[in-house]
């Protein structure tokens, strides 16, 4: 799998927001920041598989809505008990208003 | 040479507290003393996953590897005997001792014990992961549970006894379920819940007498009425572990008492976690002990950097969840310090209320619904209240206004 993907219009997702992405039996988690970019890593926090979708976008940071892990979504890196795994990140790009990600292998 | 910091008790408190040394950037020696045979786990899920699973397993804080590599030395099994304060040494079960430059006392809380004869190997407290398994192995369809407690363990034991099928009643002395620190209309959402999922749940009515001949718990009621059980879980609330704090001198007030800072009063000794009370400066100071787990969590962080001298103040706001079912209830502040209450619904049947002073300050908001409903207006309310903002009204029951955008207010 290889193939841009298309997960949403980019006007579904508010600025310094996240919404959840479901596609093939994963689940995704799309960002856009506060400086209108977009980002997307995968859906679940690593801590105890909660969908970060429900969580709280402040900055460069999501918060999982459950035991408040955060993870700067940008990178994927762990930023703070009680996670300490990564949550990985997939490349995302705009193209005619929809928000497209890339899966890679 | 320096002797090190030394802390006692390896729950969330305690580890966390070894890992934020390390990550304050102290180089040291850390020995963490713990009462337990296994590596420091994560407590909420012995009444909820580790109930239901097959196989059930700790939940590790961090794996040997991990902690090796933070040079935290796990002293497990052992428990500290006795301070001396003079000495800045620590004794432990085995007769050793442990040279101290800061201590920090993470004892935890034990269950209240059930002040009544007759328990025995049918009766079962649930504290440890030890716990969960001697009472994970009598959960299976039609066996009889009687809970004793109407509290946040005995419901979350009562969901997962359910979902395995097992015969569930729930028994609360006071007239209604979850009285401490949850409104009523929260408590009434989780209560007709667990009597749609098939509890029996028995209010305003305490316990005569209890039975328990090793196969069968009689438990008999103040009302008369006889519950009979194949096993009795008691969770009637849990006490602070101040034994080493009380016969080392140092002073207590509903478990060990601490300044803002997280000190005892003597000066190298620090407390934080189940066992120790302190001033909650957004209640202008209020002395209050918290048994949850992110509270644990935050302390053990704080007492690390005030042990490497960082006087730093606590300044956070009180916060837990509680999963039964598919539902999760979330509170953030304490309800009890509102004058009046407003509510915000959301989709689903999920709702929050806010709790507020008659000034307007937000002190407090509590929510439930399904998975994670709340989560997102909780956290927001949450920062609202440590800013001790007083939001508007019409704002905060408004769904379609976004409380994200108050704070920026």
């Amino acid at each position: 799998m290889s193939d841009w993907i298309e997960a949403c219009a980019a006007d579904d997702i508010d600025e310094e927001d996240v919404i959840r992405f479901d596609h093939a039996g994963r689940s995704f988690a799309i960002y856009r920041s506060p400086e209108d970019e977009f980002f997307a890593t995968d859906g679940l926090c690593t801590h105890e598989q909660i969908h970060l979708s429900q969580g709280l976008v402040m900055g460069d940071i999501i918060e999982c809505p459950k035991h408040n892990g955060r993870f700067n979504y940008k990178t994927g890196a762990a930023r703070g008990a009680p996670v300490c795994v990564n949550l990985r990140t997939y490349a995302v790009k705009v193209d005619g208003g929809k928000v497209f990600i890339h899966l890679g292998n | 040479m320096t002797a090190g910091m030394v802390i006692i008790g390896a729950g969330e408190c305690g580890t966390r507290a070894a890992f934020a040394l390390r990550e304050a950037g102290y180089d040291g020696t850390i020995a963490l003393v713990g009462a337990e045979p296994h590596l420091p786990y994560e407590r909420p899920p012995l009444s909820k996953e580790a109930m239901t699973s097959d196989a059930p397993s700790i939940k590790a804080i961090a794996d040997a590897e991990r902690l090796a590599g933070h040079r935290i030395d796990l002293k497990g099994a052992t428990t500290a005997t006795s301070i001396d304060r003079a000495n800045r040494s620590v004794r432990l079960a085995d007769g050793s001792d442990l040279a101290y430059d800061k201590l920090l006392i993470a004892t935890g809380s034990v269950p209240r014990q059930l002040p009544l004869p007759g328990l025995g190997s049918r009766s079962a407290y649930l504290r440890t992961f030890d716990d969960a398994l001697r009472i994970r192995r009598h959960l299976r369809e039609g066996v009889r549970i009687a809970i004793i407690g109407g509290g946040f363990i005995g419901l979350e034991l009562a969901a997962s006894a359910r979902k395995l099928g097992a015969a569930v009643t729930v028994i609360e002395a006071q007239p209604r379920i979850l009285t401490r620190g949850v409104p009523g209309e929260i408590a009434e959402v989780v209560h007709d819940t667990h009597v749609a999922e098939g509890v029996d749940i028995v209010c305003g009515d305490g316990i005569a007498s209890i039975d328990d001949d090793g196969e069968t718990v009689r438990i008999a009621l103040a009302s008369g009425r006889s519950i009979d059980a194949d096993l009795a879980v008691i969770g009637i609330g849990a006490v602070p572990v101040t034994m080493l704090a009380e016969t080392a001198g140092l002073a207590l007030n509903n478990g060990i008492s601490v300044d803002a800072r997280l000190r005892t009063s003597d000066p190298d000794i620090f407390a934080a976690g189940d066992c120790c009370s302190f001033p909650l400066a957004i209640y202008g100071g209020r002395r209050v002990r918290l048994e949850a787990w992110r509270s644990a969590q935050e302390l053990g962080g704080l007492a690390a950097r005030n042990m490497l001298g960082a006087e730093e103040a606590h300044a956070c706001v009180p916060w837990f969840w509680s999963d039964q079912y598919g539902l999760t209830l979330q509170i953030a502040g304490l309800p009890d310090e509102g004058e009046r209450t407003i509510r915000r619904d959301l989709d689903d049947g999920a709702f929050i209320l806010f709790h507020l002073k008659e000034d307007g300050r937000l002190v407090a908001a509590s929510g439930i619904g399904p998975d994670n409903a709340v989560a997102r207006d909780i956290r927001l309310a949450e920062m609202l209240i440590g800013k001790m903002a007083r939001p508007d009204p019409e704002a905060l029951t408004s769904p379609s206004v976004k409380l994200k955008s108050l704070l920026a207010a």
